[in-house]
């Protein structure tokens, strides 16, 4: 038995970036180093980490979920009114947006649409839903939901914590239980998943559903941190959610993904906007960084898949 | 011996063709079966239809006595233990060896499905292909093409709540080496003692010949022989694969063609050179896939390779996937090729553009009341006809043709014929890759292709059905012509 080194460099390369970004961030700031540093550090990481989870589950299937943002904003804006004043109403809303979810990815299997096209409509929907649930700023999260994301396990932050847990959770059902090899199958080759006998149209569905979950999550850690919401809330999640997963390893052809990957690289992203602020630069330099970073990434990865592919013929 | 599938009254219509024109096919339980003929003879259809990927337009299938027509569908087959092995792999790349394993077994799952899958697979594995060095962790993306299809094979063979009764083989061997290959039909010959039945189809006759215990040869969609194999050799088959009166191509006084080369290159697999005159017209024979396609895309992208000497045009025979623009009217699907041609003050002259589409709808009779309709109004015949207009009308004189009479009805085909005849007697070269062996009868000279390299090159006298068929079916091993 020979380990692949080559799979087992990939894998490690967006652990790899968030060491290095940790590093340059404690450098720079040794009081970071701490609960509290963390703590704030990674603040606003949940809601990123739920929402990038969301799109790498719709990338699973070959897709693109241009909507993500406009669905966070949404959630967001329903959780500070509705769910805070009427929660049995909050919650079957928040149902039937998943199931929304689901039903636009039963429309692209059966009317074989483009995702990009169709999310990307989704994204006005969603935004403009926000704005006629929540006109203009305000509306107030419910308590329970704001102690929640306060919360302050002992010895370990919150945002660490729940990414651990959502990256194992991730992880154990997409890549660990036969369903899951069924559902990354299907991005993989649907035609073979068509001929042994499995539905696209169920898998399809189940996918955006699970995306629509990730993305209810997101919209209420989002609400919780910020305890107060507006339509404009998560407008730039769709790029970071793409980003962070394209840079935790997931591919744009399908099928291929990492849960874990997706967290790494949602909490680079995250980071990438704290590294700003402790070099004192413009944070209108956040979205150019974040890109660097990016590009930085998937460069090393191509010229991984080089140096190996050479040596391998 | 019991009747495992009975196929009664098959039809299947694919447009203007009809691929299944009234079949009636069975297996026995624990036979091996070979079924053969050539391009477009309805083989694959029938196996589809078989392993529920095809829905027939009218027939009956039954299976161990059972009528199962209303509904048959992919897990009616495998229920009843009928698995097929495509031609074009079904492995997902992305998941393990273990993991397609568990695609096609739904039972494989909860608690250490991981564990029952690798063992499973392994187990088949080892039994088909002894020490062919496959583990069952490895992606099916990092393995070579010869292992996926060692892979997809075991798969069919592996058994969890239904037992295998019929294997479907779509040429099994193709990216097998010998010794993998003589394992596989070892394997097969051993099972039959257990009952399973194996379809092979195969483009290997000699393989099918000794392999098999029954041979089926079809052509034009009907079942022309059904024979014991024992009673048959390569040249009959070779003989019920065509049409019985192999005549040589209609004479129609050609001429003698002393022109100089338009193109002239390295054919593929260096035994010949792939060269083309000044208005002949040059066929690309063979089973489809073995590179026809893949050769015209060289002298296409590679023009100086081929000392190509004058502009191309290329005829797609996909029409859905490289044909046509579908948003695109017909008129700008016509004219797009010459779009540099028929600029004014730097942008498009619509009004040539028009006069062009017009001239070319005449001259090639386009059925549409108006050429600003958009291209899919049109049906396949017709928006084959634009996509030869489209290279016609260009300055190109050499004219690549992918084997672009697929589905496409026999009024149009006789009126594109004498098309082609008549631009090569104005000087048009055309190299023509076509599925069809009716269609060679139109060509000065014909190359055989076959697995990826030309293996004969046909003058006008010489080209036969039989004899095209000789070159594109292998018997012996490989590299011996």
């Amino acid at each position: 038995m020979t380990i692949d080194w080559r799979e087992l460099v990939r894998a490690s390369l967006p652990a790899l970036a968030l060491a290095a970004l940790l590093a340059a961030i404690f450098w720079l700031q040794p009081r970071a180093m701490s609960y509290q540093g963390l703590n704030l550090l990674l603040n606003l990481s949940i809601p990123i980490v739920f929402a990038t989870l969301a799109q790498m589950f719709v990338l699973t299937v070959g897709d693109l979920d241009l909507g993500i943002g406009g669905f966070v904003t949404f959630v967001a804006c329903v959780t500070v009114t509705w769910l805070a004043e009427a929660p049995l109403v909050g919650v079957l809303v928040l149902l039937a947006a998943i199931g929304l979810y689901a039903a636009v990815g039963a429309l692209i299997e059966l009317r074989n649409l483009p995702a990009i096209v169709v999310t990307l409509g989704m994204s006005f929907v969603w935004f403009g839903l926000a704005v006629i649930v929540l006109p203009s700023p305000g509306g107030r999260t419910s308590e329970w939901l704001i102690a929640a994301v306060r919360l302050r396990p002992p010895g370990i932050p919150l945002a660490i914590l729940a990414a651990v847990v959502i990256g194992v959770l991730g992880h154990l059902l997409l890549m660990r239980t036969s369903f899951g090899v069924v559902l990354r199958g299907a991005g993989g080759n649907p035609r073979a998943i068509t001929r042994a006998g499995w539905s696209m149209l169920q898998i399809r569905m189940t996918l955006y559903a699970l995306a629509g979950l990730m993305g209810v999550m997101a919209g209420l850690t989002l609400a919780g941190i910020t305890t107060s919401a507006d339509a404009n809330i998560a407008l730039r999640y769709t790029l970071l959610s793409i980003a962070g997963a394209i840079l935790g390893g997931s591919q744009f052809t399908g099928g291929r993904v990492s849960p874990i990957g997706a967290v790494l690289g949602a909490l680079v992203m995250t980071l990438a906007a704290s590294f700003l602020a402790f070099l004192r630069l413009n944070p209108d330099w956040q979205i150019g960084v974040q890109g660097a970073i990016l590009i930085l990434v998937l460069a090393l990865r191509a010229l991984l898949d080089r140096v190996a592919g050479g040596a391998s013929r | 011996m019991s009747t495992l599938v009975a196929l009664d009254g098959l039809e299947k219509r694919y447009e203007a063709v009809r691929a299944l024109a009234g079949v009636d096919f069975g297996v026995v339980a624990g036979e091996v079966l070979g079924l053969v003929g050539h391009n477009g003879a309805g083989k694959s259809t029938l196996i589809n239809v078989l392993a529920g990927t095809v829905v027939p337009d009218a027939g009956r299938i039954r299976v161990a006595g059972e009528d199962l027509t209303r509904g048959y569908d992919v897990t009616t087959a495998t229920d009843r233990g009928i698995r097929c092995v495509f031609q074009e792999l079904s492995l997902c790349p992305n998941l393990t060896v273990a993991e397609n394993t568990r695609i096609v077994h739904r039972s494989i799952k909860g608690q250490g499905w991981q564990g029952r899958a690798r063992a499973l697979i392994m187990a088949t594995l080892d039994a088909i292909f002894p020490g062919h060095g496959i583990r069952p962790d490895r992606r099916i993306s990092d393995l070579s093409i010869g292992r996926r299809q060692m892979v997809e094979i075991a798969r069919a063979f592996t058994e969890t709540d239904t037992a295998v009764r019929l294997v479907i083989l779509d040429e099994p061997t193709s990216s097998l080496d010998s010794t993998a290959a003589e394992q596989l039909l070892a394997y097969v010959r051993r099972r039959q003692a257990d009952g399973v039945a194996t379809l092979l189809i195969s483009h290997l006759l000699g393989e099918i010949l000794s392999a098999a215990d029954r041979v089926v040869v079809m052509r034009d969609g009907k079942i022309v022989a059904d024979r014991q194999a024992s009673s048959l050799s390569r040249d009959a088959l070779v003989g019920l694969m065509g049409h019985v009166a192999g005549q040589p191509g209609e004479a129609e006084g050609r001429r003698r063609l002393t022109a100089s080369h338009v193109l002239d290159g390295p054919g593929p697999g260096g035994r010949h050179r792939l060269q083309l005159r000044r208005g002949e017209v040059v066929g690309m024979a063979g089973l489809a896939g073995h590179g026809q396609t893949a050769a015209l895309l060289a002298v296409f992208d590679r023009p100086r390779e081929f000392r190509v000497a004058a502009p191309l045009a290329f005829v797609a025979g996909d029409r859905q996937s490289d044909g046509v623009f579908p948003l695109w009217s017909i008129k700008d699907n016509i004219a797009v090729r010459c779009f540099a041609a028929l600029r004014r003050n730097g942008l498009l002259d619509e009004g040539a553009v028009t006069r062009l589409a017009l001239d070319w709808q005449k001259r090639i009779g386009i059925r549409t009341p108006d050429v600003d309709n958009p291209i899919l109004s049109l049906s396949g015949g017709n928006q084959q006809k634009v996509l030869f207009a489209r290279a016609l009308a260009s300055d190109a004189t050499i004219i690549l043709m992918d084997d672009p009479m697929r589905g496409v009805d026999v009024g149009t085909k006789s009126e594109v014929y004498a098309l082609i005849r008549q631009e090569a007697a104005s000087g048009r070269s055309f190299l023509w890759y076509t599925t069809e062996l009716d269609e060679l009868v139109h060509c000065d000279r014909v190359y055989v292709f076959r697995e990826g390299e030309i293996v004969a090159h046909l003058q006008h006298d010489e080209i036969t059905e039989r004899a095209v068929l000789q070159a594109s079916f292998r018997a012996d091993d490989p590299l011996v012509a």
